[in-house]
Formats: C-alpha cells, structure tokens, sequence
C-alpha cells in the first residue's frame, strides 16, 4: 500500500479527500470567524495534482506577495500543512485582529507578524484536530513559522519534499474569503505514504 | 525584439542574446545560469534538489536536480554552439524559507545542500564560479542575459541587484 502512486490516490479518492478538506477547514473557518467576530465563507475544496512548473500559478503567479504560515504535521501522518493569505488581505486581517491597535503600514512589524503567526497556529489547529477526529489518527502540528515572500518561494518548501518522490505535488487547497477584503488559503500536504493511512484509518480499501 | 523565456520548478531552458532566462519566485531552489561569453549561448536550470543518486524510483525529471540538471544544461549549450572551457557560472537562491524552532532536518537545509551540491558539480564539469546570492532566508526572481552575462536578481522589499 505504500507504493501507491499520486496518480492512484488522486483518480480513486478524488472526493474523500475533497471532504477531508472541507471538514478541516470548515473547522478552521469557525475558528476564524470567532476571532474575527464576522462571517467567512470558503469555497468548495480542490484535489490538485500539479507539475512543479504549474505550482507557482496556483494563487496568482509566483511573485503574488504572500503571508505564508508553515507547519509539519507529525505523529501517525506526515507532511505540512500552510495557512497562505495574500498580503493586502493579511494586512486587514491583522488590523482587526489586533483591534486597531498597529497603525496602518506597520502590520508586517514583529507584533503583527507575530499576531498572524498565532491566528496560523489557531485555525490550522482546529483543522487538522477535526482530521484527528475524523480518521482517530494522532495528528500534532510543530510550532508555526512564517514568512512574507513570493507565493513560488513559499511553495518550493512542500515541493521540495514532493521533489523526492516524484514529479508533481499533491495537495488539499481550501479558499476562503468574506464580503470585503479577505482572500487566502489552506493547504495540506500529507508525504506521499501518508495518504494510504488517512484512506485506511477512513476504511476504504487501499490497493 | 528579444525575448525573455520563462523558466519553471524543476525546469531548464536555454537562449541565445539578446534573449534572456527568469525563473520566478525561487525558494531553497537554486536557479544555475552558465553561458559561453564567446557565442552568447546561455541557460538557466531551477533545481530542487541536490542528487539524483540519492533517489531510487520514478524520477525521470533530470532538471530537477544539481548533478543531472546542470549536466543537462550544458549538454544543450554545446549543442547550441557553446564551448564547455569557455563556460561560465552565476547561481542564486538555496535560502531557507521557515526557521523551524530547535529544527535542523533536512528540510532545513535543503537550500544550503542545494548551494553545496551546485558548486560542487561546476567544479567537476570546471565551470567557473563567477559569482553567487544565496542563503539568506528570503525568495529572489533572477533574470540572466547571455550578452553581458548579467544576472538580475529581485527580492520583496529589496532593490534590484546585479551580479
């Protein structure tokens, strides 16, 4: 079961994993909107298999400014999963969540960036504990860390260990965003020997 | 009118001046730009990792990594006309993206083990080392020019620097 292929995974469990997405950031998306005290919507969650040449393009080319939160996922899975706002939106989502307390062009200063980085740790907290839930696997995030880079630059780090097993990247995406200027993204990125365990811990039969 | 070709992950393209190589938003990958001063051939390669021979299975993508990717790349430009004595070497990029707290895996490093494993292969093939921006912890967008063998590189909140 381990030498199941991305291709595999992908084709046969497309809409389990759709689900998995949109159960963790459902969760996530509760918690955000407890801390914001204001309604986020999120899209339907997308399965993508990707060339490393078309990762780049996923969230508005390669050289979009990003605020990127980055955790591994440890215990009975591996892999990473990232919380990926675009910057303007990071900007205004650190405004209010520090309650107006930066003034305006100071919010990728150390306490801003610092605020972001405990709102990263909080949803994808609650995401991956409703994976944890959902599967009875034991799922733990590492301490987040974070950057303000290139949405290539951020996304060359799962790549990298994708890079190991092959030639394309497989990954959970969940959009969210409310009425006026928030845009952002989950992504989980199980290693490849990973997948087999979420689908077995689901009971579905693995090839 | 000349041309800037786009250079994906995992990915190497060549040219000939005045047309010009980017590779766009380059993390702990290394972009390798080499040319042939003399003919005005040259190449970027946006390499992942840093050896092929650690990897067993199912990876037919010789760009992608330090050893094959630049060996790659250089076969090109000699057929392209380019004199291997005559080539030389500017790279970027390898940074660390996330410093993860008392975390020093291999993802960690993977950048710097990018940077090592590049220079390493140039000094084999003799390709000389002009110059080099790597390290560091944040993204660059590089663009090499074969005619003047300039290599232009663009990070968030940092001007435009030449190498």
């Amino acid at each position: 079961m381990g030498n199941m292929s991305l291709e595999q995974v992908t084709e046969n469990y497309y809409d389990v994993l759709k689900e998995l997405g949109n159960i963790g950031a459902g969760n996530a998306m509760t918690a955000l909107a407890q801390m914001l005290q204001c309604k986020v919507d999120m899209k339907v969650p997308q399965v993508r298999l990707l060339e490393f040449s078309a990762v780049g393009d996923m969230m508005g080319g390669e050289e979009q400014i990003m605020v990127g939160v980055f955790l591994g996922v440890e215990g009975d899975i591996t892999g990473s999963m990232m919380f990926l706002v675009e910057e303007e939106s990071a900007r205004h989502l650190i405004r209010k969540i520090t309650m107006g307390m930066l003034p305006e062009g100071s919010e990728f200063e150390e306490m801003g960036l610092s605020a972001m980085k405990e709102v990263g740790n909080i949803i994808t907290g609650a995401y991956l504990n409703s994976l944890s839930t959902l599967t009875n696997l034991k799922i733990f995030p590492t301490p987040p860390a974070l950057t303000v880079d290139m949405a290539g630059a951020i996304l060359s780090v799962p790549a990298i260990q994708f890079g190991i097993f092959g030639d394309k990247i497989l990954l959970i995406q969940s959009q969210f965003y409310d009425e006026v200027e928030l845009d952002g993204y989950f992504v989980l990125i199980p290693d490849l020997e990973s997948y087999a365990k979420i689908l077995q811990a689901l009971g579905l039969p693995v090839v | 009118m000349s041309e800037i070709i786009k250079v994906g992950m995992a990915d190497l393209k060549t040219c000939k001046a005045p047309d010009g190589v980017t590779t766009l938003g380059l993390g702990s990958c290394v972009g390798v730009a080499i040319r042939d001063p003399m003919t005005k051939v040259g190449g970027l390669a946006h390499i992942m990792l840093p050896d092929s021979t650690a990897i067993k299975n199912g990876n037919m993508n010789v760009a992608k990594f330090a050893d094959t990717g630049i060996a790659e790349l250089v076969s090109q430009l000699e057929r392209l006309g380019a004199q291997r004595s005559r080539m030389v070497a500017k790279i970027a990029g390898g940074a660390t993206m996330f410093s993860f707290q008392g975390n020093s895996s291999l993802m960690g490093q993977v950048g710097q083990r990018n940077v090592e494993a590049t220079k390493a292969k140039l000094q084999e093939l003799k390709i000389p080392l002009l110059a080099e921006d790597t390290g560091k912890n944040y993204g660059r967008t590089v663009i090499f020019y074969p005619e003047t063998g300039e290599f232009h590189i663009r990070a968030v909140g940092k001007d435009e620097s030449v190498i």
